[in-house]
């Protein structure tokens, strides 16, 4: 902002080449409200336009220079002040001088990596932009365009089903299964709950998604915890011997993919928690990590991934006991 | 050929039930009553009992049907007992209804049939809480205020 009434002052913005073709992705801004941004992948060139618009023609605009930046970072809210920068890029679109009379640059970054995912959270966000800037001497003219990177896997190799038997010695056991460890955003959970021994009244039965954000390091470790979704599996008592099914559509939430200790700072992962109630509300759960990942939009109509959701549904998976006292009851 | 761009949403194999199992009777059968309130002694030297029945089919209690008389101190007695040694939230016991056993009451006191019953479906709230939860029946206090005739206080507590 100029607080000097004379003098010259210009307007930056920012226009991208593929402006007309590049796809707008959603994003929530810190405040809770979504906004479209330009969606941009790994290794994908970054290039436009730099408008300098002079907001009065006919006066000069004196400068140190013209750059564009391109940049990737992460803020920790409670540490404002500090932003690190994992990805930073620069190139000088003038050098210092005077302009005349509006003017336009053209630039490129080219091939830029794009390691990370955006991501905006409770105490954390992880950002990309372009930022144009016109040095002054008492204060430069700059402008933001923010823009959205999405992270995109294909099929994992290896994704075994999640089995396991749980339980409080003597009162409940019941033997866990989700068909995959690794679910795309828009995947389904397939799974049943076999009720062993069941020495309590349940009166029903819930699957929540609970997305934790973890930020800091060393001893002050945050986490915050957030249920994404609560999917009621089962209403009425259950007796020994039956097999409760599971379908829980993921494509309704809002959830972003797995990301494990980003920069080192921090990480996004999700858990299941399958909840059962007594009839004095006493609450047994079980918690389990699922790893969530973004599939490309391209269909990718390969032998391999044919291959593994036939491997899943029909052969024998692995399947693990472990300790009988892994079943948290809180009343 | 299913299309590997759609999720396969079959159900899971799964055993098939035993048909005991499905239509038997279930495991966790536990039912508790209190009831029948019996005022004893005289004059000042009062106090009210209620009879406490389990039936069970639980294997945790030795008995599968029992039935004992206890006193409101005798609850209260339960509730230290959990509270000391066992690791869970013990639910609330209706009041000790201390104004009550003031003198110069118009009324009967604590032998007022609309308290008794009101104490009487406190306790029996109280008692169904404790009773059906898992870390609790590890205790042996809850066995002995349960199931054996009177309550030594000079037991050892422990865990069954």
């Amino acid at each position: 902002m100029s607080f000097f009434s004379f003098g010259q002052s210009a307007e930056i913005d920012v226009v991208l080449t593929d402006a007309e073709t590049r796809k707008k992705a959603e994003h929530k801004t810190e405040d809770g409200k979504k906004d479209k941004y330009f969606l941009f992948y790994d290794g994908e060139t970054v290039a436009g336009k730099v408008n300098v618009t002079l907001k009065n023609p006919g006066k000069r605009l004196e400068h140190q220079g013209i750059k564009i930046e391109f940049v990737g970072q992460i803020e920790l809210y409670y540490d404002r002040g500090n932003h690190h920068e994992f990805v930073s890029l620069v190139k000088d679109l003038a050098r210092p001088g005077e302009l005349t009379q509006s003017q336009t640059f053209d630039f490129e970054f080219t091939h830029v990596e794009k390691p990370y995912e955006s991501y905006t959270g409770q105490n954390v966000k992880l950002r990309y932009f372009l930022r144009a800037t016109v040095s002054r001497r008492l204060n430069d003219i700059s402008k933001e365009m923010d823009i959205v990177v999405h992270t995109l896997s294909t099929y994992p190799e290896l994704n075994s089903s999640i089995k396991m038997e749980v339980g409080i010695e003597d009162c409940l056991h019941i033997e866990f299964e989700y068909n995959k460890s690794k679910y795309h955003l828009k995947d389904v959970i397939v799974g049943k709950i076999y009720f062993l021994l069941v020495r309590i009244k349940i009166k029903h039965m819930e699957i929540d998604i609970i997305k934790r954000e973890t930020t800091g390091t060393g001893p002050s470790v945050y986490h915050e915890n957030d249920t994404i979704a609560k999917y009621e599996i089962m209403d009425g008592a259950p007796v020994r011997g039956e097999s409760i099914p599971i379908r829980l559509f993921l494509a309704g939430y809002e959830m972003t993919p797995t990301m494990r200790d980003i920069n080192k700072k921090f990480s996004v992962r999700y858990y299941l928690n399958l909840v059962l109630i007594d009839e004095e509300e006493r609450r047994y759960f079980k918690q389990q990590e699922i790893t969530l990942w973004r599939k490309g939009d391209v269909v990718r109509k390969s032998m391999s991934s044919q291959a593994t959701i036939g491997a899943q549904r029909f052969e024998g998976s692995k399947s693990s006991v472990s300790s009988m006292l892994d079943l948290k009851c809180r009343a | 050929m299913s299309d590997p761009t759609v999720a396969d949403t079959r159900r899971l194999n799964s055993k098939p039930q035993d048909l005991t199992d499905a239509y038997g009777p279930p495991s966790n059968f536990l039912e508790m009553d209190v009831y029948d309130p019996q005022t004893v002694g005289v004059g000042r030297n009062r106090f009210t009992t209620y009879e406490v029945r389990m039936r069970t089919n639980l294997p945790i209690f030795k008995l599968k049907d029992s039935t004992v008389r206890r006193r409101y101190s005798d609850f209260e007695w339960l509730k230290n007992e959990l509270e000391r040694d066992s690791k869970i939230v013990v639910p609330p016991l209706p009041g000790k209804a201390l104004k009550r056993q003031l003198p110069f009451r118009g009324d009967e006191g604590i032998f007022e049939d609309a308290f008794i019953e009101e104490r009487r479906v406190g306790l029996e709230q109280f008692i169904n809480r404790i009773a059906g939860h898992p870390l609790a029946q590890n205790e042996r206090c809850l066995h002995m205020f349960l199931q054996d005739e009177s309550i030594d206080r000079n037991y050892v507590p422990g865990k069954v």
